[in-house]
Protein backbone atom coordinates (compact mmCIF):
# COMPACT_ATOMS: atom_id res chain seq x y z
CA UNK A 1 0.00 0.00 0.00
CA UNK A 2 0.86 3.20 -0.74
CA UNK A 3 0.61 6.53 1.39
CA UNK A 4 -2.04 8.00 -0.45
CA UNK A 5 -4.57 6.05 1.31
CA UNK A 6 -3.52 7.62 4.51
CA UNK A 7 -5.36 9.94 7.03
CA UNK A 8 -1.63 10.97 7.73
CA UNK A 9 -0.72 11.56 4.10
CA UNK A 10 -0.67 15.64 4.74
CA UNK A 11 1.80 15.04 7.73
CA UNK A 12 5.60 15.18 6.39
CA UNK A 13 7.41 12.72 6.43
CA UNK A 14 9.84 14.18 8.91
CA UNK A 15 6.20 14.61 11.35
CA UNK A 16 5.60 11.60 10.75
CA UNK A 17 8.85 9.97 11.65
CA UNK A 18 9.02 12.23 14.85
CA UNK A 19 5.45 10.81 15.87
CA UNK A 20 6.81 7.02 15.16
CA UNK A 21 9.72 7.70 17.46
CA UNK A 22 7.85 8.84 20.11
CA UNK A 23 5.43 6.01 20.05
CA UNK A 24 8.52 3.56 20.06
CA UNK A 25 10.35 5.33 23.13
CA UNK A 26 6.60 4.80 24.76
CA UNK A 27 6.23 1.28 23.86
CA UNK A 28 10.01 -0.27 24.18
CA UNK A 29 11.59 2.19 26.90
CA UNK A 30 10.31 0.50 29.60
CA UNK A 31 11.31 -3.00 28.22
CA UNK A 32 14.78 -1.06 28.03
CA UNK A 33 14.13 0.18 31.36
CA UNK A 34 13.49 -3.14 33.02
CA UNK A 35 17.04 -4.07 30.91
CA UNK A 36 19.00 -1.53 32.63
CA UNK A 37 17.77 -2.54 36.47
CA UNK A 38 18.24 -6.02 35.76
CA UNK A 39 22.01 -5.10 35.18
CA UNK A 40 22.39 -2.63 38.05
CA UNK A 41 24.03 -3.61 41.11
CA UNK A 42 22.10 -2.83 44.93
CA UNK A 43 24.61 0.08 46.19
CA UNK A 44 24.39 1.93 43.10
CA UNK A 45 20.37 1.63 42.24
CA UNK A 46 19.17 4.92 43.42
CA UNK A 47 22.20 6.88 43.04
CA UNK A 48 22.85 6.12 39.32
CA UNK A 49 20.68 6.16 35.98
CA UNK A 50 22.42 5.15 33.09
CA UNK A 51 25.82 5.55 34.39
CA UNK A 52 27.00 2.57 36.72
CA UNK A 53 29.09 -1.02 36.88
CA UNK A 54 26.33 -3.40 35.45
CA UNK A 55 26.73 -6.49 37.55
CA UNK A 56 25.22 -10.28 37.37
CA UNK A 57 24.74 -10.35 40.69
CA UNK A 58 20.85 -9.96 40.10
CA UNK A 59 20.41 -13.04 38.06
CA UNK A 60 22.51 -14.97 40.45
CA UNK A 61 20.28 -13.96 43.48
CA UNK A 62 17.04 -14.90 41.85
CA UNK A 63 18.27 -18.07 41.40
CA UNK A 64 20.07 -18.78 44.23
CA UNK A 65 17.95 -17.03 47.24
CA UNK A 66 14.53 -17.57 45.57
CA UNK A 67 12.53 -20.02 44.48
CA UNK A 68 12.22 -18.42 41.28
CA UNK A 69 14.18 -21.13 39.35
CA UNK A 70 11.46 -23.54 40.75
CA UNK A 71 8.64 -21.19 39.44
CA UNK A 72 9.86 -20.85 36.03
CA UNK A 73 9.60 -24.93 35.62
CA UNK A 74 6.79 -25.00 37.12
CA UNK A 75 4.93 -22.69 34.71
CA UNK A 76 6.82 -24.45 31.88
CA UNK A 77 5.60 -27.60 33.03
CA UNK A 78 1.89 -26.57 33.26
CA UNK A 79 1.71 -24.83 30.08
CA UNK A 80 3.60 -27.38 27.83
CA UNK A 81 0.95 -29.99 29.24
CA UNK A 82 -1.53 -27.63 28.62
CA UNK A 83 -0.66 -27.27 25.01
CA UNK A 84 0.01 -30.68 24.43
CA UNK A 85 -3.67 -32.00 25.78
CA UNK A 86 -5.48 -28.85 23.51
CA UNK A 87 -3.83 -29.78 20.80
CA UNK A 88 -4.80 -33.52 21.04
CA UNK A 89 -8.11 -32.53 21.78
CA UNK A 90 -8.37 -29.34 19.65
CA UNK A 91 -6.84 -30.30 16.21
CA UNK A 92 -9.57 -32.87 15.42
CA UNK A 93 -12.10 -30.25 16.62
CA UNK A 94 -10.83 -27.82 14.23
CA UNK A 95 -10.75 -30.43 11.61
CA UNK A 96 -14.43 -31.04 12.00
CA UNK A 97 -15.43 -27.34 12.11
CA UNK A 98 -13.24 -26.41 9.05
CA UNK A 99 -13.93 -29.59 6.75
CA UNK A 100 -17.05 -30.24 7.12
CA UNK A 101 -20.83 -28.93 6.94
CA UNK A 102 -23.14 -30.00 9.55
CA UNK A 103 -26.06 -28.81 11.36
CA UNK A 104 -25.28 -26.25 14.38
CA UNK A 105 -21.56 -26.36 13.28
CA UNK A 106 -21.64 -22.01 13.52
CA UNK A 107 -23.21 -22.48 17.40
CA UNK A 108 -20.41 -25.43 18.37
CA UNK A 109 -17.92 -23.13 17.28
CA UNK A 110 -19.32 -20.02 18.99
CA UNK A 111 -20.00 -21.60 22.26
CA UNK A 112 -16.21 -22.38 22.35
CA UNK A 113 -15.38 -18.97 21.67
CA UNK A 114 -17.63 -17.77 24.33
CA UNK A 115 -15.84 -19.26 26.85
CA UNK A 116 -13.70 -15.49 26.50
CA UNK A 117 -16.75 -14.16 27.23
CA UNK A 118 -16.85 -15.18 31.01
CA UNK A 119 -15.00 -13.54 33.65
CA UNK A 120 -12.30 -15.56 34.67
CA UNK A 121 -13.25 -14.86 38.43
CA UNK A 122 -16.03 -16.74 37.51
CA UNK A 123 -14.96 -19.49 36.45
CA UNK A 124 -12.08 -20.02 39.25
CA UNK A 125 -14.51 -19.39 42.06
CA UNK A 126 -16.68 -22.33 41.60
CA UNK A 127 -14.03 -24.57 40.43
CA UNK A 128 -12.04 -23.68 43.56
CA UNK A 129 -14.48 -25.94 45.13
CA UNK A 130 -14.52 -28.45 43.21
CA UNK A 131 -10.95 -28.88 43.32
CA UNK A 132 -11.04 -28.40 46.48
CA UNK A 133 -13.01 -31.48 46.95
CA UNK A 134 -11.56 -33.52 44.25
CA UNK A 135 -7.88 -32.60 46.14
CA UNK A 136 -6.69 -30.52 42.63
CA UNK A 137 -5.74 -27.74 43.94
CA UNK A 138 -1.78 -26.64 44.05
CA UNK A 139 -1.60 -29.76 41.34
CA UNK A 140 -0.24 -29.62 38.08
CA UNK A 141 -3.35 -31.44 36.58
CA UNK A 142 -5.32 -28.43 37.88
CA UNK A 143 -3.67 -25.98 36.29
CA UNK A 144 -3.65 -28.05 32.95
CA UNK A 145 -7.31 -28.57 33.23
CA UNK A 146 -8.39 -24.77 33.33
CA UNK A 147 -5.38 -23.99 31.33
CA UNK A 148 -7.60 -25.63 28.97
CA UNK A 149 -9.80 -21.97 28.72
CA UNK A 150 -7.32 -20.11 27.86
CA UNK A 151 -5.42 -22.47 24.76
CA UNK A 152 -8.08 -24.63 23.90
CA UNK A 153 -10.54 -21.83 22.22
CA UNK A 154 -7.45 -20.08 20.77
CA UNK A 155 -5.90 -23.10 19.10
CA UNK A 156 -9.34 -24.17 17.43
CA UNK A 157 -9.94 -21.01 16.11
CA UNK A 158 -6.89 -20.63 14.67
CA UNK A 159 -6.53 -23.98 13.03
CA UNK A 160 -10.42 -23.90 11.73
CA UNK A 161 -8.79 -21.42 9.58
CA UNK A 162 -6.17 -23.12 8.22
CA UNK A 163 -8.25 -26.26 7.30
CA UNK A 164 -10.81 -23.83 5.81
CA UNK A 165 -8.04 -22.67 3.59
CA UNK A 166 -7.28 -26.17 1.74
CA UNK A 167 -8.77 -26.97 -1.29
CA UNK A 168 -11.72 -29.17 -0.55
CA UNK A 169 -11.41 -31.14 -4.47
CA UNK A 170 -8.17 -32.54 -2.58
CA UNK A 171 -9.48 -34.45 0.11
CA UNK A 172 -12.29 -35.40 -1.57
CA UNK A 173 -9.72 -36.98 -4.48
CA UNK A 174 -7.72 -38.73 -2.29
CA UNK A 175 -11.39 -40.45 -0.87
CA UNK A 176 -11.83 -41.42 -4.13
CA UNK A 177 -8.53 -43.57 -4.01
CA UNK A 178 -9.67 -45.28 -0.95
CA UNK A 179 -8.52 -43.13 1.72
CA UNK A 180 -10.32 -43.38 5.08
CA UNK A 181 -11.38 -40.42 6.96
CA UNK A 182 -8.57 -40.46 8.99
CA UNK A 183 -6.22 -41.42 6.67
CA UNK A 184 -6.69 -38.24 4.67
CA UNK A 185 -6.31 -36.25 7.97
CA UNK A 186 -3.24 -38.04 9.03
CA UNK A 187 -1.43 -38.27 5.69
CA UNK A 188 -2.48 -34.93 3.95
CA UNK A 189 -4.60 -32.12 5.80
CA UNK A 190 -1.83 -32.28 8.62
CA UNK A 191 1.39 -32.20 6.84
CA UNK A 192 -0.25 -29.09 4.95
CA UNK A 193 -1.10 -27.18 7.79
CA UNK A 194 1.41 -27.80 9.51
CA UNK A 195 2.84 -24.65 9.75
CA UNK A 196 -0.36 -23.23 11.11
CA UNK A 197 -0.27 -26.24 14.03
CA UNK A 198 2.88 -24.97 15.05
CA UNK A 199 2.45 -21.06 15.33
CA UNK A 200 -1.12 -21.99 16.81
CA UNK A 201 0.75 -24.30 19.20
CA UNK A 202 3.75 -21.89 20.09
CA UNK A 203 0.72 -18.52 20.59
CA UNK A 204 -1.30 -20.62 22.99
CA UNK A 205 2.46 -21.06 24.91
CA UNK A 206 2.40 -17.91 25.18
CA UNK A 207 -0.45 -17.44 26.52
CA UNK A 208 -0.57 -20.19 28.76
CA UNK A 209 3.12 -18.64 30.61
CA UNK A 210 1.38 -15.07 30.29
CA UNK A 211 -1.51 -16.16 32.25
CA UNK A 212 -1.69 -15.19 36.08
CA UNK A 213 -5.05 -15.33 37.42
CA UNK A 214 -5.76 -19.15 37.34
CA UNK A 215 -2.44 -19.97 38.65
CA UNK A 216 -2.62 -17.29 41.53
CA UNK A 217 -5.77 -18.41 42.66
CA UNK A 218 -6.08 -22.49 41.83
CA UNK A 219 -2.06 -22.66 42.37
CA UNK A 220 0.06 -22.83 45.42
CA UNK A 221 3.52 -23.34 47.26
CA UNK A 222 4.22 -26.64 45.06
CA UNK A 223 2.90 -25.34 41.78
CA UNK A 224 3.45 -21.40 42.05
CA UNK A 225 4.28 -20.23 38.53
CA UNK A 226 6.75 -17.94 37.50
CA UNK A 227 4.03 -15.07 36.67
CA UNK A 228 3.41 -15.46 40.45
CA UNK A 229 5.94 -15.64 41.61
CA UNK A 230 7.01 -12.60 39.99
CA UNK A 231 4.58 -10.25 41.74
CA UNK A 232 6.19 -11.58 45.62
CA UNK A 233 9.02 -9.63 44.71
CA UNK A 234 8.01 -6.31 45.18
CA UNK A 235 5.65 -7.34 48.21
CA UNK A 236 8.43 -8.50 50.14
CA UNK A 237 9.78 -6.54 52.81
CA UNK A 238 12.83 -5.61 51.43
CA UNK A 239 12.43 -5.16 47.73
CA UNK A 240 15.59 -5.58 45.76
CA UNK A 241 14.33 -3.86 42.41
CA UNK A 242 16.90 -5.61 40.55
CA UNK A 243 15.85 -8.90 41.17
CA UNK A 244 12.28 -7.81 40.39
CA UNK A 245 13.74 -6.72 36.77
CA UNK A 246 15.84 -9.93 36.16
CA UNK A 247 13.17 -11.72 36.99
CA UNK A 248 11.15 -10.12 34.83
CA UNK A 249 13.73 -10.41 31.90
CA UNK A 250 14.17 -13.83 32.32
CA UNK A 251 10.65 -14.17 32.14
CA UNK A 252 9.66 -11.84 29.15
CA UNK A 253 13.22 -13.74 26.86
CA UNK A 254 11.17 -16.82 25.53
CA UNK A 255 7.95 -15.20 24.23
CA UNK A 256 9.32 -12.63 22.82
CA UNK A 257 11.48 -15.18 20.59
CA UNK A 258 8.60 -17.05 20.50
CA UNK A 259 7.35 -13.89 19.17
CA UNK A 260 9.57 -13.28 16.55
CA UNK A 261 9.80 -16.40 15.25
CA UNK A 262 5.38 -16.40 14.24
CA UNK A 263 5.16 -13.77 13.58
CA UNK A 264 3.87 -14.02 10.12
CA UNK A 265 0.83 -15.98 11.86
CA UNK A 266 0.31 -13.30 14.61
CA UNK A 267 -2.36 -11.14 12.82
CA UNK A 268 -4.18 -14.50 12.44
CA UNK A 269 -3.40 -16.08 15.21
CA UNK A 270 -4.35 -12.99 18.09
CA UNK A 271 -7.77 -12.46 16.24
CA UNK A 272 -8.30 -16.20 16.79
CA UNK A 273 -8.10 -16.92 12.79
CA UNK A 274 -10.99 -14.23 12.29
CA UNK A 275 -8.46 -11.66 10.38
CA UNK A 276 -6.24 -13.70 8.05
CA UNK A 277 -3.28 -11.33 7.94
CA UNK B 1 -21.17 -39.16 13.10
CA UNK B 2 -17.86 -38.53 12.23
CA UNK B 3 -17.24 -34.45 12.96
CA UNK B 4 -19.36 -35.69 16.09
CA UNK B 5 -16.17 -37.98 17.27
CA UNK B 6 -14.00 -35.26 16.25
CA UNK B 7 -15.30 -32.86 18.37
CA UNK B 8 -16.20 -35.25 21.23
CA UNK B 9 -12.34 -34.87 23.08
CA UNK B 10 -13.51 -30.66 23.18
CA UNK B 11 -16.31 -30.85 24.49
CA UNK B 12 -15.39 -33.28 27.24
CA UNK B 13 -12.81 -30.71 28.34
CA UNK B 14 -15.05 -28.26 28.65
CA UNK B 15 -17.78 -29.45 30.22
CA UNK B 16 -15.32 -29.33 32.51
CA UNK B 17 -15.59 -25.75 32.18
CA UNK B 18 -19.57 -26.04 31.78
CA UNK B 19 -20.43 -28.10 35.48
CA UNK B 20 -18.20 -25.06 37.32
CA UNK B 21 -21.02 -22.43 35.62
CA UNK B 22 -23.73 -24.33 36.66
CA UNK B 23 -22.51 -24.81 40.19
CA UNK B 24 -21.84 -21.62 40.65
CA UNK B 25 -25.56 -20.03 39.30
CA UNK B 26 -26.75 -22.33 42.45
CA UNK B 27 -24.29 -21.37 44.89
CA UNK B 28 -25.61 -17.76 43.82
CA UNK B 29 -28.94 -18.48 45.86
CA UNK B 30 -27.39 -19.64 48.72
CA UNK B 31 -25.04 -18.47 51.83
CA UNK B 32 -22.00 -20.45 50.81
CA UNK B 33 -19.04 -19.16 52.28
CA UNK B 34 -15.53 -20.26 51.32
CA UNK B 35 -14.47 -22.04 54.41
CA UNK B 36 -17.74 -24.08 55.32
CA UNK B 37 -19.30 -26.27 52.96
CA UNK B 38 -22.46 -26.24 54.94
CA UNK B 39 -24.79 -23.64 52.99
CA UNK B 40 -28.89 -22.97 53.36
CA UNK B 41 -30.68 -21.86 50.14
CA UNK B 42 -31.37 -17.83 50.57
CA UNK B 43 -33.55 -17.52 47.17
CA UNK B 44 -32.85 -13.76 45.48
CA UNK B 45 -31.27 -11.97 48.52
CA UNK B 46 -27.45 -12.39 47.29
CA UNK B 47 -28.91 -10.38 43.86
CA UNK B 48 -30.82 -7.72 45.63
CA UNK B 49 -27.96 -7.30 47.95
CA UNK B 50 -25.79 -7.13 45.02
CA UNK B 51 -28.09 -4.79 43.12
CA UNK B 52 -28.51 -2.51 45.61
CA UNK B 53 -25.46 -1.87 46.88
CA UNK B 54 -23.57 1.93 45.76
CA UNK B 55 -20.36 -0.44 46.47
CA UNK B 56 -21.35 -2.39 43.33
CA UNK B 57 -22.58 0.55 41.21
CA UNK B 58 -18.93 2.03 42.31
CA UNK B 59 -17.18 -0.95 40.76
CA UNK B 60 -19.30 -0.79 37.47
CA UNK B 61 -18.42 2.25 37.03
CA UNK B 62 -14.70 2.12 37.45
CA UNK B 63 -14.83 -0.73 35.23
CA UNK B 64 -16.77 0.96 32.81
CA UNK B 65 -14.49 3.44 32.91
CA UNK B 66 -11.73 1.73 32.37
CA UNK B 67 -12.69 -0.22 29.67
CA UNK B 68 -13.76 3.08 28.04
CA UNK B 69 -10.18 4.78 28.09
CA UNK B 70 -8.15 1.79 27.98
CA UNK B 71 -10.47 0.54 24.17
CA UNK B 72 -10.96 4.28 23.48
CA UNK B 73 -7.40 5.02 23.42
CA UNK B 74 -6.11 1.80 22.15
CA UNK B 75 -8.48 1.75 19.17
CA UNK B 76 -7.25 5.77 17.97
CA UNK B 77 -3.78 5.47 19.25
CA UNK B 78 -3.11 1.78 17.15
CA UNK B 79 -4.78 3.25 14.08
CA UNK B 80 -2.70 6.30 13.95
CA UNK B 81 0.53 4.10 14.04
CA UNK B 82 -0.60 1.72 11.57
CA UNK B 83 -1.31 4.24 9.53
CA UNK B 84 2.56 5.57 10.12
CA UNK B 85 3.90 2.13 9.53
CA UNK B 86 2.46 1.33 6.33
CA UNK B 87 5.22 2.60 4.40
CA UNK B 88 8.04 0.67 3.23
CA UNK B 89 11.15 2.14 4.57
CA UNK B 90 13.48 0.74 7.48
CA UNK B 91 12.07 2.19 10.24
CA UNK B 92 8.78 1.05 9.30
CA UNK B 93 9.51 -2.45 8.93
CA UNK B 94 12.18 -1.90 12.06
CA UNK B 95 9.67 -0.93 14.21
CA UNK B 96 6.61 -3.20 12.71
CA UNK B 97 9.20 -6.32 14.36
CA UNK B 98 9.59 -4.91 17.80
CA UNK B 99 6.52 -2.90 18.87
CA UNK B 100 4.61 -6.08 19.49
CA UNK B 101 7.40 -7.05 22.54
CA UNK B 102 5.01 -4.97 24.67
CA UNK B 103 1.74 -7.30 23.78
CA UNK B 104 3.86 -10.39 24.12
CA UNK B 105 5.10 -9.59 27.79
CA UNK B 106 2.90 -11.46 30.57
CA UNK B 107 0.39 -8.12 31.63
CA UNK B 108 1.54 -9.34 35.35
CA UNK B 109 4.97 -8.10 33.82
CA UNK B 110 3.88 -5.44 32.22
CA UNK B 111 2.70 -3.81 35.51
CA UNK B 112 5.93 -4.83 37.29
CA UNK B 113 8.37 -3.06 34.97
CA UNK B 114 5.80 0.27 35.19
CA UNK B 115 5.89 0.60 38.89
CA UNK B 116 9.82 0.47 37.81
CA UNK B 117 9.27 3.32 35.53
CA UNK B 118 6.76 5.23 37.85
CA UNK B 119 8.56 3.96 41.20
CA UNK B 120 9.62 7.49 43.62
CA UNK B 121 13.68 5.64 44.22
CA UNK B 122 14.15 3.90 41.13
CA UNK B 123 12.11 5.40 38.49
CA UNK B 124 13.28 7.05 35.63
CA UNK B 125 9.83 8.89 35.48
CA UNK B 126 11.08 11.06 38.58
CA UNK B 127 13.12 12.79 36.30
CA UNK B 128 11.21 14.17 33.62
CA UNK B 129 8.33 14.75 36.16
CA UNK B 130 10.59 17.25 38.24
CA UNK B 131 11.94 18.69 35.22
CA UNK B 132 8.18 20.11 34.74
CA UNK B 133 7.44 20.62 38.55
CA UNK B 134 5.73 17.37 39.04
CA UNK B 135 8.35 15.94 41.05
CA UNK B 136 5.78 14.80 43.78
CA UNK B 137 3.18 13.02 41.12
CA UNK B 138 2.50 9.82 42.94
CA UNK B 139 1.32 7.48 39.82
CA UNK B 140 -1.15 4.50 40.79
CA UNK B 141 -0.46 5.74 44.62
CA UNK B 142 -2.32 9.13 44.22
CA UNK B 143 -6.21 8.24 44.25
CA UNK B 144 -6.97 10.80 41.82
CA UNK B 145 -4.39 9.27 39.41
CA UNK B 146 -4.33 5.26 40.13
CA UNK B 147 -7.04 5.02 37.48
CA UNK B 148 -5.20 6.57 35.12
CA UNK B 149 -2.22 4.61 35.79
CA UNK B 150 -3.42 1.40 35.41
CA UNK B 151 -5.01 2.48 32.46
CA UNK B 152 -1.91 3.52 30.70
CA UNK B 153 -0.16 -0.01 31.38
CA UNK B 154 -3.15 -1.42 29.35
CA UNK B 155 -2.41 1.00 26.59
CA UNK B 156 1.13 0.07 26.79
CA UNK B 157 0.25 -3.84 26.19
CA UNK B 158 -2.35 -3.72 23.98
CA UNK B 159 -1.89 -0.96 21.16
CA UNK B 160 0.17 -3.01 19.57
CA UNK B 161 -2.94 -5.19 19.40
CA UNK B 162 -4.93 -2.78 17.75
CA UNK B 163 -1.77 -1.91 15.50
CA UNK B 164 -0.90 -5.01 13.86
CA UNK B 165 -4.76 -5.94 13.02
CA UNK B 166 -5.25 -2.49 11.54
CA UNK B 167 -2.02 -2.84 9.69
CA UNK B 168 -3.16 -6.14 8.49
CA UNK B 169 -6.54 -4.83 7.49
CA UNK B 170 -4.68 -1.77 5.55
CA UNK B 171 -2.28 -4.23 3.72
CA UNK B 172 -5.42 -6.07 1.77
CA UNK B 173 -7.19 -3.09 0.50
CA UNK B 174 -7.50 -3.28 -2.97
CA UNK B 175 -5.67 -0.41 -4.71
CA UNK B 176 -8.02 0.18 -7.38
CA UNK B 177 -10.62 2.52 -5.70
CA UNK B 178 -7.22 4.92 -4.33
CA UNK B 179 -6.53 5.53 -7.53
CA UNK B 180 -9.91 6.27 -8.86
CA UNK B 181 -9.80 8.56 -5.90
CA UNK B 182 -6.87 10.57 -6.58
CA UNK B 183 -7.92 11.46 -10.03
CA UNK B 184 -10.74 13.11 -8.78
CA UNK B 185 -8.52 15.25 -6.56
CA UNK B 186 -9.79 13.81 -3.07
CA UNK B 187 -8.29 15.05 -0.31
CA UNK B 188 -6.41 13.10 2.14
CA UNK B 189 -8.61 13.02 4.83
CA UNK B 190 -11.39 12.62 1.99
CA UNK B 191 -9.72 9.12 1.24
CA UNK B 192 -9.02 8.06 4.54
CA UNK B 193 -13.30 8.78 5.65
CA UNK B 194 -14.57 8.26 2.65
CA UNK B 195 -12.74 4.75 1.62
CA UNK B 196 -10.31 3.63 4.20
CA UNK B 197 -12.35 3.96 7.39
CA UNK B 198 -15.46 2.03 5.74
CA UNK B 199 -13.05 -0.73 4.48
CA UNK B 200 -11.10 -0.96 7.44
CA UNK B 201 -14.36 -1.43 9.57
CA UNK B 202 -14.56 -5.04 9.64
CA UNK B 203 -11.32 -5.44 11.09
CA UNK B 204 -11.26 -2.65 13.72
CA UNK B 205 -14.66 -4.22 14.86
CA UNK B 206 -13.18 -7.29 15.53
CA UNK B 207 -10.71 -5.06 17.29
CA UNK B 208 -12.61 -3.63 19.16
CA UNK B 209 -14.36 -6.62 19.91
CA UNK B 210 -11.44 -8.28 21.34
CA UNK B 211 -10.08 -5.09 23.26
CA UNK B 212 -13.83 -4.95 25.35
CA UNK B 213 -14.01 -8.15 26.12
CA UNK B 214 -10.59 -8.09 27.57
CA UNK B 215 -10.99 -4.84 29.14
CA UNK B 216 -13.89 -5.40 30.67
CA UNK B 217 -12.21 -8.29 32.68
CA UNK B 218 -9.25 -7.49 33.38
CA UNK B 219 -7.35 -8.43 36.40
CA UNK B 220 -4.37 -9.43 36.25
CA UNK B 221 -2.95 -6.01 35.36
CA UNK B 222 -4.86 -4.36 38.06
CA UNK B 223 -4.18 -6.54 40.68
CA UNK B 224 -0.21 -6.62 40.35
CA UNK B 225 -0.44 -2.97 40.27
CA UNK B 226 -3.00 -1.37 42.95
CA UNK B 227 -5.07 -4.50 43.76
CA UNK B 228 -8.36 -2.06 43.40
CA UNK B 229 -6.55 0.81 45.54
CA UNK B 230 -6.06 3.34 46.80
CA UNK B 231 -9.08 2.77 48.79
CA UNK B 232 -11.68 1.78 46.49
CA UNK B 233 -10.35 3.93 42.97
CA UNK B 234 -9.87 0.77 40.76
CA UNK B 235 -12.15 -1.74 42.18
CA UNK B 236 -13.18 -3.00 39.04
CA UNK B 237 -15.69 -5.37 39.38
CA UNK B 238 -13.31 -8.24 39.09
CA UNK B 239 -11.31 -7.38 41.70
CA UNK B 240 -13.96 -6.60 44.04
CA UNK B 241 -15.69 -10.10 43.35
CA UNK B 242 -12.09 -11.33 43.97
CA UNK B 243 -11.97 -9.51 47.57
CA UNK B 244 -15.21 -10.66 48.43
CA UNK B 245 -14.65 -14.17 47.75
CA UNK B 246 -11.12 -15.27 48.93
CA UNK B 247 -10.71 -11.88 51.31
CA UNK B 248 -14.24 -11.84 53.07
CA UNK B 249 -15.08 -15.66 52.35
CA UNK B 250 -18.73 -14.41 51.14
CA UNK B 251 -18.54 -16.45 48.04
CA UNK B 252 -22.16 -16.62 47.21
CA UNK B 253 -22.45 -12.67 47.36
CA UNK B 254 -19.26 -12.14 44.90
CA UNK B 255 -20.90 -14.60 41.77
CA UNK B 256 -24.23 -12.20 41.41
CA UNK B 257 -21.57 -9.40 40.55
CA UNK B 258 -19.46 -11.48 38.24
CA UNK B 259 -22.77 -13.24 36.45
CA UNK B 260 -23.68 -9.40 35.47
CA UNK B 261 -20.28 -8.98 34.18
CA UNK B 262 -20.49 -11.80 32.03
CA UNK B 263 -23.76 -10.93 31.01
CA UNK B 264 -22.53 -7.09 30.23
CA UNK B 265 -19.92 -8.50 28.12
CA UNK B 266 -21.58 -11.14 26.41
CA UNK B 267 -24.59 -8.64 24.98
CA UNK B 268 -21.64 -6.00 24.19
CA UNK B 269 -20.01 -8.56 22.57
CA UNK B 270 -22.71 -9.87 20.21
CA UNK B 271 -23.99 -6.54 19.59
CA UNK B 272 -20.67 -5.68 18.04
CA UNK B 273 -20.28 -9.18 16.75
CA UNK B 274 -23.98 -8.66 14.45
CA UNK B 275 -22.27 -4.98 13.21
CA UNK B 276 -19.04 -7.02 12.24
CA UNK B 277 -20.98 -9.75 10.00
CA UNK B 278 -22.87 -6.44 8.34
CA UNK B 279 -19.62 -4.46 7.75
CA UNK B 280 -18.08 -7.64 6.27
CA UNK B 281 -20.70 -8.43 4.09
CA UNK B 282 -20.46 -4.51 2.69
CA UNK B 283 -17.14 -5.12 2.59
CA UNK B 284 -16.94 -7.90 0.14
CA UNK B 285 -19.66 -6.31 -2.10
CA UNK B 286 -17.32 -3.46 -2.29
CA UNK B 287 -14.01 -5.49 -3.21
CA UNK B 288 -16.73 -6.95 -6.28
CA UNK B 289 -16.84 -3.94 -7.69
Amino acid sequence: MKQEGNALGGLGSAAKTVLLILYALFALFPLLWMLILSFKPDSEMFTTTFIFTPTLENFRAVFAESDFLRTLWNNLVVSVLAVGLSLVAGVPAAYALGRFDFKGKEDIAFTFLSFKFAPEILVIIPLYLIYQQLHLIDSIVGLVWVYQLISLPLLIWILRGFFEDLSKDMAAAAQLDGYSWWQVFFKMLLPLVKPGLVAAGLLCFIFCWNSFTFALLLGGGNTRTSTVSMTRFLASDTVHYGWVAAAALICALPEIILALLIQKHLVRGLSFGVVKG
Amino acid sequence: MQPFIALAPSFLLTIGILIPFIVAIFYSFTDRTLRSSAFNIIGIGNFVDTFTSPDFWHSVSITLGYAFWATGIEMVLGLGIALLLNEENWLSKFLRLVLIFPLMVAPVIGALVWQLMTNPSVGILRFPLSWIGLGGFRWSADPNYALFSVVLIDIWIYTPFVVILALAGLRSLPKSPYEAALIDGGSAWFIFRNLTLPMLAPVLLIALIFRLMTSLQEFAIIFASTRGGPGDRTLSVAIAAYSQAFSFYNLAGSIPMLLFLWAFIYAVCFILISYWRKAQKSHCERCRL
